[in-house]
């Protein structure tokens, strides 16, 4: 593991690419080329050799597989809608297309990769479940998904993301969970998941991590990926369908990127496609002012992958800032660092208020009150369409708004 | 390999030390972050437990100590705040014992400052340290081989885990693997957690010392002469860690505690 291997020629970059288009990354060391791994404490490789081989056997599973599309049907509301948003189009100059994911039961993208994987933990036997939490829509998810199931779940949250997503906590007490805040490290995301991983190497047999994005040691970013590619697949097919195109544009936020690489995966193949991830550039470009780990990070391990990673000199981790709980985190799934590095993807930021003044005028518009993290997405479609005007442009609206309503008072009531 | 400054460090000088102990009863491998709890501290911190253990770890602060519980997050936390690094821990130790240590040093850290430090350059720091091995937490067996190479080349030890819940066939992997000594997880969770299953680790060690050649350490929740003497005669030593980090960090002295350790 030299620099070399992150400095690769067009050639590579083509073979890598091939490889993934053809189903075959992660490969069986969890790589993607040089991402990904297996970077954890003994102790849990056993828990992770036993869930790669039942969440193997479950995807090939015609059972659960019809199991799971009932309830994406009955009790998650699937398919999500694809709507067009002509007020904003006509504003931003651009055919403007947004994929409600926010419609999902739960109000966020996170249920489907919630209920595939406490699915498959009822089929270990596993006795709990265990999660962490950034913005509280994973905790939300893994706790109505375990109580969907009949599983006790734990959440683990930081102590600052208790505060800043208040509503989010009431939810997850209501369906059942028990919400831990964590006062260690940075209080949020990122210490969450390592206090998440402490509890798993506590209890690594009786226990499933439900780990909630394309983040964390293989097979976590192959299985997320697997459960949030429904997104890609409908979108794509709806474009087809409603707007007789693919898209010139997909778009999507990406914190850790689950809801992103799931989205991104309908549209790979499609070279005609332009593929944007965005990022959290909070209030400015400053180490510690943004979550923008693939514009500034470098390569590094952070629970349990390699990946990007926002690191000082002596490789300790960054402290982030977004206005966004669901994108505050300094690193990013290894499947992005590695569309970063073939080219396939790009990546750009978005700061706080920009995010902010787009997700005023989809609210305006279109009668649509998105999360704070897919408004990073909206403004990233306004700056595509200034560059690219009249360009179809289809958004992954990964969440709703409400649980960001004290967020929101704050950004207003200081004006 | 013979190791390139001389005969007394790297992975043959771990196992020669715990073999053959300073004292009676199971080897005493002792644990300190460096930097806790002032970087001022540690150069005599170091020389104090280096006198009375047979091998002593240095841990390297990280921001994420994802295997670690509360007593040394607190001591990486704080040794971070008061400037803490690899370099400079290397640099310590190579003042602290101009003529070499009198127990050999095992750096514990995680992985990702090492890979932002380099291997290579942390295998030639580490000789000019006094170094003799690694223990890295979040690198499993399976990913060792592609990093380590530079350590290995020089005959440090790059000592693996071994955990109650790891299959026959993972145990002897990591068995043949371990340079140094085989880091014998005795308890779920994160260091200085849970309490201590004794009678149930004694069959686990057993087994463990007839699948390896290293010497088999025992680690994770022992804190009290009783555990020791619990374990005596199942291991060829054992790991102190959060119990010295507390009693340093209660202005405890470091000696005295390790001393209480001593079972022979």
């Amino acid at each position: 593991m030299n620099n070399a291997a992150f400095e690769i020629d067009e050639a590579e970059k083509r073979r890598l690419l091939g490889e993934l288009l053809a189903g075959r990354l992660p490969d069986d060391r969890g790589r993607f080329g040089p991402f990904g791994g297996r970077f954890v404490p003994e102790v849990l490789v056993p828990a992770l050799d036993r869930l790669e081989e039942h969440a193997r056997a479950a995807l090939a599973d015609e059972r659960y597989h019809a199991e799971l599309a009932s309830l994406q049907r009955n009790w998650v509301g699937r398919p999500t809608p694809l709507c067009q948003a002509p007020r904003l189009s006509e504003l931003w100059g651009a055919d403007i297309w947004l994929k409600r994911e926010e419609l999902a039961h739960t109000g966020a993208h996170k249920i489907n990769n919630a209920l595939g994987q406490a699915l498959i933990a009822k089929r270990m036997g596993a006795k709990r479940v265990v999660a962490e939490t950034g913005a509280g829509q994973h905790g939300v998810a893994s706790a109505a998904a375990c109580a969907r199931v009949g599983l006790p779940c734990v959440v683990y949250m930081g102590a600052v993301d208790v505060e800043r997503q208040q509503p989010n906590v009431v939810r997850m007490e209501r369906l059942g969970a028990e919400v831990r805040a964590v006062e260690s490290g940075d209080a949020t995301l990122r210490a969450a998941i390592d206090e998440a991983l402490r509890h798993w190497a506590g209890d690594p047999i009786d226990t499933h991590y439900l780990l909630g994005s394309s983040v964390g040691p293989h097979p976590f970013p192959w299985l997320v990926r697997e459960l949030q590619a429904v997104i890609g697949r409908e979108t794509r097919e709806q474009m087809l369908d409603q707007a007789g195109r693919l898209p010139d544009v997909a778009i999507a936020a990406v914190g850790g990127g689950s809801n992103a690489i799931g989205f991104f995966h309908g549209f790979l193949a499609d070279e005609a496609v332009s593929i944007v991830g965005i990022e959290a550039g909070g209030t400015g470009a400053a180490i510690g002012q943004n979550a923008a780990t693939i514009a500034t990070g470098e390569p590094g391990v952070l629970h349990g992958s390699m990946s990007l990673l926002l690191q000082d000199e002596n490789g300790q981790v960054q402290e982030t800032s977004s206005i966004s709980a669901g994108l505050d985190y300094p690193g990013v799934g290894p499947e992005h660092a590695f569309l970063r590095l073939v080219g396939r993807v790009s990546y750009r930021s978005i700061t706080d208020n920009e995010a902010m003044e787009a997700l005023d005028a989809c609210s305006r518009m279109e009668g649509i009150l998105p999360a704070v993290e897919p408004s990073h997405a909206l403004a990233g479609a306004r700056t595509i369409a200034t560059e690219r005007p009249g360009a179809t442009i289809v958004v992954n609206l990964c969440g709703r708004g409400d649980k960001d309503m004290p967020i929101l008072m704050r950004h207003w009531g200081q004006r | 390999m013979t190791p390139e400054s001389g005969p007394d460090i790297g992975a043959a000088a771990i196992e020669a030390a715990i073999r053959s102990p300073k004292a009676g009863g199971p080897a005493l491998v002792a644990y300190l972050t460096a930097g806790f709890p002032t970087r001022d501290a540690f150069a005599g911190l170091v020389q104090e437990v280096a006198g009375v253990a047979d091998v002593v770890e240095i841990g390297i602060p990280f921001s994420d100590p994802m295997a670690d519980g509360a007593t040394i997050q607190d001591a990486s936390r704080v040794a971070l705040e008061q400037g803490a690094s690899l370099g400079w821990a290397l640099d310590a130790l190579a003042d602290a014992f101009p003529s070499g240590p009198p127990a050999p040093l095992v750096l514990m850290s995680y992985l990702n400052p090492l890979l932002r430090f380099g291997m290579e350059r942390l295998a030639e720091r580490s000789v000019a340290a006094c170094v003799s091995g690694v223990i890295v937490p979040d690198l499993p067996y399976d990913e060792t081989d592609e990093v380590a190479g530079p350590l290995r080349e020089r005959g440090m030890g790059v000592v693996q885990m071994a955990t109650v819940v790891s299959s026959a066939e993972r145990l002897r992997l990591v068995g043949e693997a371990t340079s140094g000594f085989l880091y014998a997880v005795t308890s779920l969770g994160t260091t200085g957690s849970g309490s201590l299953d004794t009678s149930g680790v004694t069959r686990f060690l057993d087994d463990l010392r007839a699948i390896t050649q290293a010497p088999v350490c025992a680690g994770f929740g022992i804190r009290t002469p009783d555990h020791v003497r619990s374990l005596a005669g199942h291991c060829d030593g054992v790991i102190v860690g959060s119990a010295l980090v507390e009693t340093i960090g209660s202005g405890g002295s470091a000696g005295a505690f390790l001393r209480s350790l001593r079972i022979g």
